[in-house]
Formats: structure tokens, C-alpha cells, sequence
């Protein structure tokens, strides 16, 4: 068993009590495993790995919204890895298909110029944007400019439980699109 | 601009929203589901007249134990399959309860003197409606169950799709059995199966489109 393993459990258990500091420093210590993870994955797809990000933040959505289904008495370690492997082998399915549309694009319009040339923006960024206003206003207000949920309502002159809403219906429509994009 | 970091503060800060459990959900929706087929059979079938003389037969009641037993192993499973890191493993043999039972009453049967030559009970008098109403009454039910699932995070979604047929196959062929006069074993296991395959075939299809998360 890796290291630390055992306190994610423990931080996870803390967090669904919860203990938000807890949550926040669970996911800061899962992310660095789940990104060297998604680099390894794409690397032995034969895939640029410059997309390891992206996947990255795909697992943490994912581990997010379902984080109801992990059995508080079983170690975190290995549903978080069940997770990250859904996650990685939906997105390289989906990346191989579209990896392969591009070379094609590239080949009929600009011959030459190298395939990985305009890697694929942030997904989640780009999905970010055709979210509805009011989603978008808030995510981007508490992701962007760090504020909290009490700034982020006096800020749009919202309650702070419609902030709250808004911010998690936003993570579930972005989820949602990722998947169907 | 959407970095890692921020994505992580952003999410530490909906961590007061805590879903609620998937065994929740599954049921609520489909207890929201039940009046339709309900409905469906009340209005297409209804309970059979001569109930009260049947349910001393116990081939009559068997048929209750049977629909039962699948449907409530069905959903122990589905609720078992709803979390990424399971499998069928450890929770399969569920479904040889109703299988078992379903033995035991044809080896029963066979044991007792019968009217009727074999052929005629497999075949019965209800084949079709029964290969009509049990898919159509779990419509509705399987409809709920996938909804119910799909607050969950299923590793294999066809499969959990699959029990999710067997569910609701299960509850409606309970309904079913309440108006079927062939009380038969050997009926039950032909066409209650035939149904129940369909329906579960069915919740394949649909749970590999949506049960993903």
C-alpha cells in the first residue's frame, strides 16, 4: 500500500463530516498520483501527454459528484482508483477518436505544419463558457478570483444558498458536458 | 482559465452539498414509479377472479417467492454495482435463490400426480400476454431503476443496466403472477424467463447509454 493512503481515508472521512479544509487538502494530496496516473496512460496509448491536465480534472469532477458512493468503512484509496481508471480509459477512448479526426483536418488543410500543433484548450475552461450566465458568474468567481461563496453573493446580489445552488448545479452540468462532448 | 488549484478550491467549496444515498434514490424513484404500472396492470389485466381458492395452491405462491426472490436479489445487486469499484464477484450467486426455487418447484411437480400432460403446462394459455404484459408493465420500473442508478457510479454499466432489467422484471412478473392462471413451474420457468430476458436485454442497452458517469 502507497503511503499517505491511509490518511486519505482518514481526510475523506473528515471531509464527508464536513470538514471542507479536510476535502480541500485530500484532493491537493490525490492530485500529483492521479496526474503521473493520466501521463502514464496516455503515454502508453501513444498519446501527447500534454493532455494529462485535462484528465486530471475530469477524475477530480468525477470524485466529486460521486464521492456518495464510496463506502465510508472501506479504504479511499481503492475507489478513487476504480474512479481515476473509468475516467482515463473514457477519455482516451474519446481523445483517440478525436486525436485521430485532427491528424486527418491537418493532413487536407496544412500539410507540413506538425499534428500536435493547438493541443486541445483546457476542456473544462472551454465547457466553463457555455454554461448558462449565472453558473458560469459564480464558478468563475469562486475558481478564478478565489472568492468565497458570502463574497460571491454579495456580488451578484444573490443569497448565499443560491450561490451555493448555482455552484453545484455549475459542477454538474460541466460534468455532464465533458461527458457528452 | 480554469487551473487544477482552482478547480480543487472550487470543489472544496461545494463540499457542503452532500448527496444523497444511491439505495435513497433507487427506492424513491421507484416507489414514483410504481402507480403507472400499477396502472398499467389494473387497467390491461387485473387480479385473477378465483384468487382466493389459488393461494392455497402453492404452486400459486410459488411463483410470488420466485418473482420476489429476483427482484429483491436484483436490487441488492444493482445497489452493490452502483459503486465503481464492484463486481459481480461476490454478489452474483443472488440470483441462484430464484433460479433454486424455481428448480425446486418443477422437481416438486414432477413429483406429484398431474391432470394435465407436460406440454400443455409449459405451453399453459397465457404465453403471449404474459410475454406482453410483464415487459410492459416493467417499462415504467426500469425506467425509475436507471434513473435511480445513475446517481450512482456504476463500473460496468451495461451490467448494473442488466440487473436494472432483472429489477424491474422481477416486480412486475409479482404483479403478473396476480392475474396468470397457469400456476405451473414449468410455464413460469419457460415464459416468465423469456420476458424477463427481454426486459433484461433491454436495461443493457439503455444502462450502457446512460449509466455512464
Amino acid at each position: 500500500m502507497r503511503e499517505g493512503e491511509d490518511e486519505w481515508t482518514g481526510l475523506m472521512r473528515l471531509a464527508i463530516s464536513g470538514d471542507d479544509a479536510a476535502y480541500y487538502r485530500l484532493l491537493k494530496a490525490v492530485t500529483p498520483v492521479l496526474r503521473a496516473a493520466a501521463r502514464r496512460g496516455l503515454m502508453r496509448a501513444g498519446q501527447p501527454v500534454d493532455q494529462a491536465e485535462d484528465i486530471v480534472q475530469d477524475i477530480l469532477l468525477a470524485v466529486h459528484l460521486k464521492r456518495h458512493t464510496w463506502d465510508a468503512d472501506a479504504p479511499f484509496a481503492p475507489w478513487l482508483f476504480a474512479i481515476a481508471r473509468n475516467k482515463l480509459i473514457d477519455s482516451l477512448r474519446r481523445r483517440g477518436r478525436r486525436v485521430f479526426v485532427n491528424i486527418d483536418d491537418f493532413a487536407e488543410t496544412l500539410p507540413g505544419e506538425p499534428a500536435n500543433q493547438g493541443a486541445p484548450a483546457n476542456e473544462v475552461a472551454a465547457q466553463l463558457q457555455t454554461l448558462p450566465a449565472r453558473q458560469r458568474d459564480v464558478l468563475q468567481s469562486i475558481a478564478v478570483e478565489a472568492a468565497s461563496i458570502k463574497d460571491t453573493a454579495a456580488k451578484f446580489s444573490m443569497s448565499e444558498g443560491a450561490v451555493r445552488v448555482a455552484l453545484h448545479r455549475g459542477l454538474t452540468s460541466l460534468t455532464a458536458r465533458l461527458r457528452e462532448q | 482559465m480554469m487551473e487544477t488549484e482552482q478547480l480543487i478550491r472550487t470543489l472544496a467549496a461545494d463540499n457542503p452539498f452532500q448527496a444523497r444515498p444511491v439505495g435513497l434514490v433507487l427506492v424513491l424513484a421507484l416507489l414514483a414509479a410504481a402507480p403507472v404500472s400499477l396502472a398499467i396492470f389494473f387497467a390491461g389485466l387485473g387480479v385473477r377472479p378465483d384468487v382466493m381458492t389459488a393461494m392455497h395452491n402453492p404452486f400459486f405462491d410459488l411463483k410470488f417467492a420466485v418473482t420476489l426472490a429476483l427482484a429483491i436479489a436484483a436490487i441488492a445487486i444493482s445497489l452493490h454495482l452502483s459503486r465503481p469499484e464492484a463486481s459481480l464477484q461476490r454478489w452474483g450467486w443472488l440470483l441462484l435463490i430464484p433460479a433454486g426455487l424455481l428448480v425446486a418447484g418443477i422437481s416438486g411437480e414432477m413429483m406429484l400426480p398431474q391432470r394435465l400432460p407436460m406440454m400443455t403446462r409449459l405451453v399453459g394459455s397465457n404465453s403471449k400476454v404474459c410475454m406482453t404484459a410483464i415487459p410492459l408493465i416493467s417499462l415504467p420500473l426500469l425506467a425509475a431503476a436507471l434513473l435511480g442508478l445513475r446517481h450512482g457510479a456504476p463500473a460496468r454499466p451495461a451490467m448494473a443496466g442488466a440487473i436494472a432489467g432483472l429489477l424491474s422484471a422481477g416486480l412486475a412478473a409479482t404483479l403478473y403472477a396476480a392475474h396468470c392462471t397457469d400456476d405451473s413451474p414449468l410455464f413460469v420457468a419457460t415464459w416468465y424467463t423469456i420476458a424477463t430476458a427481454l426486459v433484461t436485454a433491454i436495461g443493457a442497452l439503455a444502462g450502457s447509454r446512460v449509466l455512464r458517469y
